[in-house]
């Protein structure tokens, strides 16, 4: 387990994030660092704005000002030729698995090799039953997407996600819509790869017994507002922990603890449905 | 009704500045992807660092033009068929009804065999690829595509484009043939010898290389104008299934109307340069 340090440089460096959609601030001033090596889990509500900076940290969105450093170098503001070298450096695991859908599972597989690696077919063959096995996927290499199902995506996915051997590994939502065994195993291979291979891993997810399992720092996003990042044992005492008064440490135990009252709660029976009624009132 | 729409109801400076905002919005838009399609088609057959996708281009091609070549087929053989019928009544009555074949054969090179080309290609070969990157966007496969470090525009656009050009042009020349075959059929069955005995004749002196070439050229453009319209539709989808829908529709509402537009601007241009 890599604990954060703070003389290290980070490999990813988020500083001031800003992001909009419309006349909904999604992120507001995000600030997050992630050390190599490590396993962060990101996690909040729905609408927290956690996929959104993940967005912007696999380069899919721009910021409407601050910054999101990869490998040192703001991503924000490179052309796109050299974010392609920064992209061929980390894999993604989106939620569904977004394999392309008229190619089989090994061709998917194999996509990034033929198109970043100058390797024959033979050797590409060899590599794309390596990853399949790495997942337990290898029996499915002939078969198309449609034909699969959830979990194998997602497994499927991942062995994509590390065709090209990369040194970061971006997961969006991993356990969602899988059931608890098809869960437990993706989290395993998220743990083996992040132990085997020493891939940075960032983890999006609102699943709290898959990031407690995976996770050796988290981060608790609420309403684009980054509320605590530490360590899992620092989060663990706070979900164990008694109610404490403060109102931060309070929403981060519901959260964790998935209370039905708390903090969350309240905001959320209080001042927006006061507002609406108020509103409706007013029209 | 939301606020919004309450306003759009309530003030037409509004509903016209969001339409004409809207208009630029997708002209730039359009113009970007064109550029971009452009860049990477010359950049692919030039330089070595990126491959042009030939196996792409065959499947879309197969995609586009040959599986659409039978129902062009039919409707151009009606089309020169229903002509033919339409004019001979009135030709027959100043004794010219031997002009037919000319007639067919200038309308059919210079207009109708790409145009009702482009119309069918549009609802048959536009919606499809429309729907098709909608998909893709909405199953986030679009996405993984930019975070494999691989460029929709050269695996996706590029071979759609291409295809849609390259089919058009292909599939005007055998419509232009079949509105002929079309018309001639009409002479045959429902008209005298006087309409058909010279018919093939008349075709192969009066219709010149100018009125293929330009009809061949209009063909090329209406490839470009369907083949970015559905990528850009299908590309820009939002919001799931309801989406891909919308993105469908107005691939084919918009490609009949850029179609109509570049018609009339070459009609217009051909007869100022007398061509």
């Amino acid at each position: 387990m890599i604990q954060a340090e703070d003389n290290r440089t980070p490999i990813i460096n988020v500083v001031d994030l800003e992001k909009s959609f419309g006349q909904t601030r999604v992120l507001r001033g995000v600030n997050l660092e992630v050390y190599s090596g490590e396993t962060m889990v990101i996690m909040g509500g729905s609408g927290c704005g956690k996929s959104t900076l993940l967005r912007h940290m696999i380069g899919s969105l721009t910021p409407d000002s601050g910054r999101v450093e990869l490998f040192a170098r703001d991503i924000g503001s490179l052309p796109e030729r050299e974010l392609d070298t920064i992209r061929k450096r980390f894999g993604v695991l989106f939620q569904s698995g977004a394999l392309l859908n008229s190619l089989t599972v090994g061709q998917n597989v194999a996509l990034p090799l033929n198109e970043h690696r100058d390797l024959d077919a033979a050797t590409i063959d060899i590599i794309v039953r390596i990853k399949l096995n790495l997942v337990s996927m290898r029996h499915a290499i002939d078969r198309m997407p449609a034909e699969i199902s959830g979990g194998m995506k997602k497994r499927a996915g991942l062995a994509r996600a590390i065709a090209l051997d990369p040194d970061i590994l971006f997961y969006d939502e991993p356990s969602a819509g899988l059931d608890p065994v098809t869960s437990t195993q993706i989290d395993r291979l998220m743990m083996d790869l992040s132990g085997k291979l020493g891939v940075t891993t960032v983890v999006v997810t609102h699943e709290m017994d898959s990031a407690f399992r995976i996770a050796d720092r988290m981060c608790m996003l609420d309403a684009g507002v980054v509320l605590k990042v530490g360590t899992r044992q620092e989060f663990e005492a706070i979900r164990d922990g008694d109610v404490t008064g403060d109102e931060t440490t309070d929403l981060i135990r519901q959260f964790l603890r998935g209370d039905a009252a708390g903090p969350i709660t309240r905001r959320q029976a209080g001042s927006e449905f006061e507002q609406e009624i108020l509103e409706a009132g007013e029209k | 009704m939301s606020d919004t729409n309450q306003q759009l109801v309530r003030n037409p400076v509004v509903v016209l500045g969001a339409c004409v905002l809207g208009v630029f919005r997708y002209a730039g838009g359009m113009s970007l992807l064109f550029f971009s399609v452009l860049g990477t088609t010359i950049r692919s057959m030039v330089s070595g660092k990126v491959r042009f996708r030939w196996g792409a281009l065959t499947a879309q091609m197969v995609r586009v033009g040959i599986r659409s070549m039978p129902i062009v087929m039919l409707v151009q053989l009606f089309i020169g068929m229903i002509l033919t019928l339409q004019m001979a009544p009135t030709l027959s009555d100043y004794g010219q009804v031997d002009k037919i074949a000319t007639v067919i054969g200038i309308s059919g090179f210079r207009m109708l065999g790409p145009i009702i080309t482009a119309v069918v290609l549009s609802g048959f070969a536009g919606a499809s690829i429309a729907a098709e990157l909608g998909t893709m966007v909405v199953s986030e496969e679009i996405e993984a595509m930019r975070a494999m470090a691989m460029s929709p525009t050269l695996f996706l656009v590029v071979p759609r484009v291409v295809a849609t050009l390259i089919m058009l042009v292909l599939l005007t020349v055998i419509a232009d043939l079949v509105i002929c075959c079309g018309g001639f059929l009409a002479c045959r069955w429902a008209l005298g010898p006087d309409a058909y005995a010279g018919y093939w004749d008349t075709v192969r002196r009066e219709v010149t290389n100018i009125d293929l070439i330009t009809g061949l050229v209009q063909a090329a453009v209406f490839g470009v104008l369907i083949g970015l319209i559905a990528c850009y539709e299908g590309l820009n989808v939002r919001g799931g299934a309801e989406g891909v829908g919308r993105a469908t529709t107005m691939t084919v509402v918009y490609s009949l109307i850029a179609t109509i537009i570049a018609s009339g601007v070459f009609t217009v241009g051909f007869y100022i340069f007398r061509v």
